[in-house]
């Protein structure tokens, strides 16, 4: 036991919980944490933005599988985490925030940088907590870390009055953390996994429908072996890219609004789908009544709020997926002698599959201006294993999920559920952070990239080599999209290309590498300099401006009606 | 209780803030609350809720799950198919006069309710029980005029065995 006061107790608790590194942005509020960081070995990333801290935490988070953690001041420093706490909610990603506050007496009398952050963030994060005596510090540090990475990842907020971090008191860390009313479900259920199994064996057309809880719970490896020895074909969430290799010859790629015919059409023709860490978002299923149709539904998921939420499912299974997935392999090694005849009697399926990718593969034609889509296709072959790719949100984001392969979890990070525009550059930052060695590309619009823009500043004081690659249209692309498709081309307040900054000279501003490309010639090699280039780059690739992501599912429809081309959309 | 009710037992931890945690997450789900009932129980550090939501039987069943998530929150039961006493309390501040008082003690006394405050003008009714009787009371002292309601919502208690 040694006296120490409340912000000293941070930082040890922080380095007992083994954290590398914090983003964050100092303040009046967190002055006396901020006086402990000072001389203290925790590496601190000044962004230059709250939610440049938030989305950074998230993307560490996100390319590394370990918690995020980030700190901002109170009343506006921690309204701008909002954003990204909501976006690493939605998402089920692991972050510790810390804010600060008034002190104790100043609560409720609207003081100086004063917001009510437990009441503003209480339905975006998992819990939170404001401590109102230090000696509560170090077990509620302790049940943040828990809570966050544990379960059904998510964020948590520490709300530290000033007065409460100057306080000193006598600290020690506890070991062991015991939250009576929380305790996850972490093995399947025994006779739901025997279900499973005998489903598995009885199904002829099964797919498997994979979310990013694979990608969390680190099952990959449970996936493959299932889907190899039983020959089920594989289709994926946004978020769970990276779960199954995409180059698989029983991978469909990504399923839903903008997810291939073949994916689509195999939910839609499937006799047992297998949702493995997946919500049934509305992206994914369209009109939730023709989702898989004619299929036996079982429901793999590690929250038991999930299961039946928005789909009912035949059998749920709730529990870690890489456990549950275990067991299952365990039951089919008990029954291998049929597992050969299983097999054989899958290759039609397989085929039918597999004809239906060849048949409708995702597809652009070349032109005179550089299309979106080559800038993507590009970007993998010449970087392909050793990237990290981040995205911001609308066509880029969309163009990356269906043109990148992504082949090993964690290699994509981007703003799933909230769809948060602006979160691919600080994330981005975050993941080069965690991920030194890798090759980070945030791809990114010209829209986007402009709601985060000032953290180019936090990678260069910082020497963070990420790279930029601007799909530069000039529209807020996917907006424009949907007012082609829906509003008969009423582009309301989608042109940017007005007033649009010269990005070659905003980022020379932030002493980045900058340069423009608008000939499709010049394209491979501008992205090699990129990719080569030691210190962060931006590349703002001029395309195409009319092109539109496809296929696309209209909002609410069902999955086998797509709109494959763009003939058929000027048909419709 | 109608088909689209539920009643839900809720056992919390008693700290600041859980009240409006759960109430919180029947707003952003879109769950409507009937009545809440909210009060301490044999052990200090747990306070209980009983809340009545309108909602089908899945519908229940996705909002216990998700008021099972919540951290604070020790046991959430939905009680309505179980073999429960409930009971609410409600004050009612009914006009009366001389000339009207006796009949609505009689009223009173036939619902085993209490008068509880009596002025020139008014009288002050305690009544407890189930919700249709505390309903029924209502309705018939209605003709005398209502002045003031107010109704706790249910709490409720699972028998024990048989």
């Amino acid at each position: 036991m040694r006296t120490i006061t409340g912000a000293q107790a941070v930082v040890e608790s922080l380095i007992a919980e083994g954290v590398e590194v914090i983003f964050g942005y100092p303040g009046g509020a967190v002055l006396p944490l901020y006086d402990v960081l000072y001389s203290s070995p925790l590496r601190h990333i000044l962004t230059r933005h709250e939610q440049g801290a938030v989305h950074a935490a998230d993307g560490y988070a996100r390319a590394t599988g370990k918690v995020g953690v980030c700190i901002a001041t109170s009343g506006p420093g921690a309204t701008n985490l909002v954003t990204g706490l909501a976006n690493a909610y939605m998402d089920s990603i692991p972050l510790v925030a810390f804010t600060g506050q008034v002190a104790l007496d100043a609560i409720g009398r609207d003081s100086f940088q004063e917001a009510d952050i437990t009441g503003i963030t209480l339905p975006i994060t998992k819990h939170n907590w404001l401590v109102k005596d230090v000696r509560d510090l170090p077990r509620i540090i302790k049940q943040a870390f828990h809570l966050a990475s544990t379960g059904r990842p998510g964020p948590v907020l520490i709300d530290l009055p000033k007065d409460v971090q100057l306080a000193p008191f006598e600290f020690s860390y506890p070991e062991d953390v015991d939250i009576p009313s929380y305790k996850p479900n972490y093995h399947g259920h025994p006779r739901q996994i025997a279900q499973v199994v005998e489903a598995l064996f009885e199904a002829e057309k099964p797919v498997f429908y994979l979310g990013g809880g694979v990608i969390t719970s680190g099952a990959a490896q449970q996936v493959k072996e299932i889907a190899e020895s039983l020959q089920i074909p594989v289709t994926m969430t946004m978020m769970g890219l990276g779960s199954f290799p995409g180059s698989h010859n029983l991978s469909l790629g990504m399923l839903g609004m903008h997810g291939t015919a073949a994916a689509n059409l195999a939910i839609s023709g499937c006799d047992l789908l297998i949702a493995v860490g997946a919500r049934f978002d509305d992206r994914v299923t369209g009109k939730l009544s023709t989702f898989a149709p004619n299929a036996k539904i079982i429901h793999i998921d590690i929250d038991p709020a999930e299961i039946s939420k928005n789909l009912p499912s035949h059998i749920p299974v709730v529990g870690d997926v890489k456990l549950v997935l275990s067991e299952v392999l365990a039951g089919l090694e008990e029954q291998k002698d049929k597992l050969e005849g299983t097999r054989q009697q899958r290759r039609l399926w397989v085929e039918q599959v597999v004809a239906w990718r060849e048949q409708y593969p995702l597809t652009f034609e070349e032109g005179c201006e550089i299309k979106p889509q080559k800038v993507i296709q590009l970007i993998y072959e010449l970087v392909g294993q050793r990237a990290v790719i981040a995205t911001e949100v609308g066509q880029n984001q969309m163009w990356t999920a269906q043109f990148y392969t992504f082949e090993k979890p964690r290699t994509m990070v981007s703003s799933g559920g909230l769809g948060t525009m602006g979160f691919g550059l600080p994330a981005a930052i975050g993941a080069q952070v965690g991920r030194p060695d890798a090759v980070v590309i945030d791809i990114a619009g010209d829209g986007s990239i402009q709601m985060n823009s000032q953290e180019m500043s936090t990678a260069k004081s910082e020497n963070i080599p990420v790279k930029v690659v601007i799909l530069n249209n000039g529209y807020l692309g996917m907006v424009r999209q949907w007012q082609e498709f829906f509003n008969d081309c009423r582009y309301s307040c989608v042109d940017l290309q007005g007033a649009a900054p010269d990005f070659v000279k905003l980022a020379e501003a932030y002493g980045w590498l900058g340069r423009r490309v608008c000939d499709p010639g010049e394209l491979k090699e501008a992205l090699q300099e990129l990719i080569e280039h030691p210190g962060p780059a931006m590349l703002d690739v001029v395309v195409d401006r009319g092109e539109n992501v496809l296929p696309m599912v209209p909002p609410g429809g069902s999955l086998d009606k797509m709109i494959l081309t763009e003939k058929e959309e000027g048909a419709r | 209780m109608t088909p689209n009710k539920r009643t839900i037992s809720i056992q919390v931890v008693n700290h600041t803030g859980v009240l409006t945690r759960v109430a919180g997450l029947f707003s952003r789900r879109g769950f409507n609350i009937d009545s809440i009932a909210v009060g301490r129980t044999e052990d200090p550090d747990i306070s209980r809720m009983t809340i009545v939501v309108e909602a089908d039987q899945a519908t229940g069943e996705q909002l216990s799950k998700q008021l099972n998530k919540l951290v604070d929150t020790i046991k959430v039961s939905d009680v309505t198919d179980d073999a429960t006493v409930a009971r609410e309390l409600s004050m009612i501040k009914v006009s009366a006069d001389s000339s009207n008082r006796s009949e609505i003690l009689q009223i009173v006394s036939i619902f085993r309710a209490k008068i509880i405050d009596v002025s020139e003008r008014a009288v002050i009714i305690e009544v407890t029980g189930d919700e249709s009787k505390v309903t029924a009371l209502i309705e018939l002292l209605r003709p005398y005029g209502i002045k003031e309601l107010v109704r706790t919502g249910k709490v409720v208690m699972v028998r024990s065995g048989n």
